[in-house]
């Protein structure tokens, strides 16, 4: 039998020792410890299942794979609903699934009287509507979106004891299908003196930002389906701005009207709310780019590890600026590094999932993953990024928002009981 | 036989795009219900004004039920006071972090009130942004807020900001 030999400390193994190693590599790893039992015929197996119902759902037993509610009586003000990371194992959330923050409850629009304006600062101001937009010539893309706020707990002066879905929920990935804004803009022509688009949602809040034209240029994109499907309520149907990699808060949810600018509005979400504030007591402005990041999803808090043996370590690494490049995985806090393997295929501003296989010898370990992406972005430690960016005068609620854009280093802490802990290392 | 320049102008065509051109062209009366964006430099600010004691009456009987008596705060944010901002977590309010007046107007006729958004004429939406400017001292009791004054009110933070990507704004820095 093939003998494993870690490559960094604490047992991680090589990415590829399972396709090198084979089964005999599994049945080393896993010892076959459990005793053998009598299969038996179940009662579904004995009698016809269930009517299979027009629009499908998860089974029963997956009750407790949801999102979870910071506002769920709908009080007035933001509701947030947060991504089950720890339960789920691909790169594409689910529908139902995916991240929702909205400002003044999800629009319920009627599709056939939703329009959407291209005017302001172009040759011919025009309006859409669903149907004709739904006639252009698409494209589809798989790309994630996350809140500038994801993972605000991290500036936290002491680690929060919260799981991957309260840390890291705001942050979703699917594929989006609609019309690139490029092609609208070709018809309603550009002035040139435009470098500013507006965006305005229809819902209650008429929630507006202002994003750079190169961007909307770039790869913007009006979409109108998700995963296939039509955006879901919470996504902005019929319709919302897509911004690859880019804070979510701009990705305008509920799309009416784009206003063509030579200069910003200075609205709300981005005078106010979607600015950092830095030691210096300044704050950052136009924080557009979501960046690189990356964070282990297996094990991680509320895990039990169940003794000492094979696991595999699994996370999600995204950047903002491009595909990522590598995610390293340490053991031991960061002081060896072994590479992780990234599931193809490793899109830009997308989800991409990364593995290594670990044999866990029961001792404690601190569990790291680090991300670099394509255009040479590596993921700061939390330690890099609190340098610039401070931390929190006092341990906020794990729901609250101390600053934004935090895309350093998470931490997850192993002891000899199997017991998985939120720690700053 | 065709130049590329000939090629070039067939393609482009003479006025419009080669694109499916499923839009309605629309005038700006056609929009201007929707057209409701205010730029820092008071670009779309409607007619119209309002003074501090209007907006008082007015957000008594529509704002304070949330925002609370004298706007000091309710089970929403506080509108009047200005905290020293010496955290990354410090509360940011109107008076010690807003950039700029026209903010708030934008603010309250998009979003406000929070059951009710878009029931307030430009008046009242004036005379709020009035009292709320005024509560903070940042205009005298008696000024009116219309739209050649609004954009002059200047916010005590409007230089406390750093753009994070400058290439990526344009024009940000001349503001």
């Amino acid at each position: 039998m093939e003998k494993f030999i870690p490559v960094a400390g604490n047992g991680l193994l090589d990415r590829r020792a399972f396709l090198r190693g084979g089964a005999a590599l599994a049945a080393a790893m896993t010892g076959y410890s459990a005793k053998a039992e009598t299969l038996v015929e179940q009662p579904w197996g004995k009698e016809p299942g269930s009517l299979v119902p027009p629009y499908g759902g998860p089974s029963a037993y997956e009750k407790a794979v949801v999102r979870t509610l910071s506002n769920p009586k709908g009080e007035p003000r933001t509701q947030h609903a947060r991504t089950p990371h720890h339960l789920l194992r691909g790169t594409a959330t689910p529908n139902g699934l995916h991240f929702t923050i909205s400002h003044g409850g999800n629009a319920e629009i009627d599709p056939a009287q939703h329009r959407l304006a291209i005017h302001g600062l172009v040759k011919r101001p025009l309006v859409f509507t669903a149907d004709a937009l739904a006639r252009y010539p698409m494209v589809s893309r798989f790309t994630f979106v996350e809140c500038g706020g994801n993972s605000a707990p991290m500036f936290s002066p002491e680690p929060i004891q919260a799981n991957v879905q309260a840390l890291h929920g705001l942050a979703s990935c699917a594929e989006w299908t609609g019309v690139p804004l490029s092609t609208l803009l070709e018809e309603s022509g550009v002035d040139p003196k435009a470098k500013w688009v507006i965006a305005e949602g229809a819902d209650s809040p008429h929630l507006s930002r202002s994003v750079p034209l190169t961007k909307i240029l770039d790869d913007a994109m009006v979409a109108l389906y998700q995963n296939g499907e039509r955006v879901m309520p919470g996504q902005g149907y019929p319709m919302r701005l897509l911004l690859p990699g880019w804070e979510g808060n701009m990705n305008v949810k509920w799309l009416r009207r784009l206003q063509l600018t030579e200069s910003p509005a200075m609205t709300y979400y981005e005078a106010r709310t979607y600015a950092p504030i830095l030691p210096s007591g300044k704050a950052y402005r136009f924080y557009f780019i979501q960046e690189v990041k990356s964070f282990i999803t297996r094990p991680s808090v509320g895990m039990e590890m169940k003794g000492p043996g094979f696991y595999e370590i699994s996370g999600i690494a995204y950047s903002g600026n491009g595909r990522i490049a590598n995610v390293m995985v340490s053991a031991d806090g960061g002081q060896t590094w072994a590479q992780a393997a990234l599931q193809e295929p490793v899109m830009s501003k997308s989800f991409t999932r990364f593995r290594i296989p670990w044999q866990w010898n029961g001792g404690p370990a601190v569990l790291q993953s680090r991300a670099r992406d394509d255009q040479g972005n590596v993921q700061p430690t939390r330690a890099e990024i609190i340098a610039v960016r401070g931390q929190a005068s006092r341990v906020p609620p794990v729901t609250v928002f101390p600053s934004q854009h935090y895309n350093g280093i998470t931490s997850w802490s192993v002891d000899a009981t199997g017991g998985v802990r939120h720690v700053y290392a | 036989m065709f130049t590329r320049s000939v090629l070039l102008m067939l393609i482009a065509g003479p006025a419009l795009a080669a694109g499916p051109n499923l839009g309605t062209p629309v005038t700006h009366g056609d929009l201007a219900a929707w057209d409701i964006h205010i730029l820092p430099d008071g670009t779309g600010l409607p007619k119209g004004g309002g003074t501090s004691a209007q907006g008082a009456a007015i957000y008594a009987q529509k704002c304070m039920h949330c925002h609370g008596e004298g706007a000091k705060g309710g089970t929403n944010a506080a509108l009047v006071g200005a905290p020293p901002i010496k955290s990354i977590d410090a509360t940011k309010t109107i008076a010690n972090f807003w950039p700029y007046s026209t903010t708030i107007f934008d603010f309250i006729r998009r979003s406000m009130p929070w059951q009710q958004p878009r029931s307030l004429t430009d008046d009242e939406v004036y005379a709020l942004t009035a009292y709320i400017l005024a509560q903070n001292k940042l205009i005298g009791e008696k000024d009116v807020m219309n739209a050649q004054t609004l954009p002059k009110v200047r916010m005590p933070n409007r230089d406390g900001f750093i753009p994070r990507f400058p290439e990526q704004t344009p024009g940000v820095r001349d503001l």
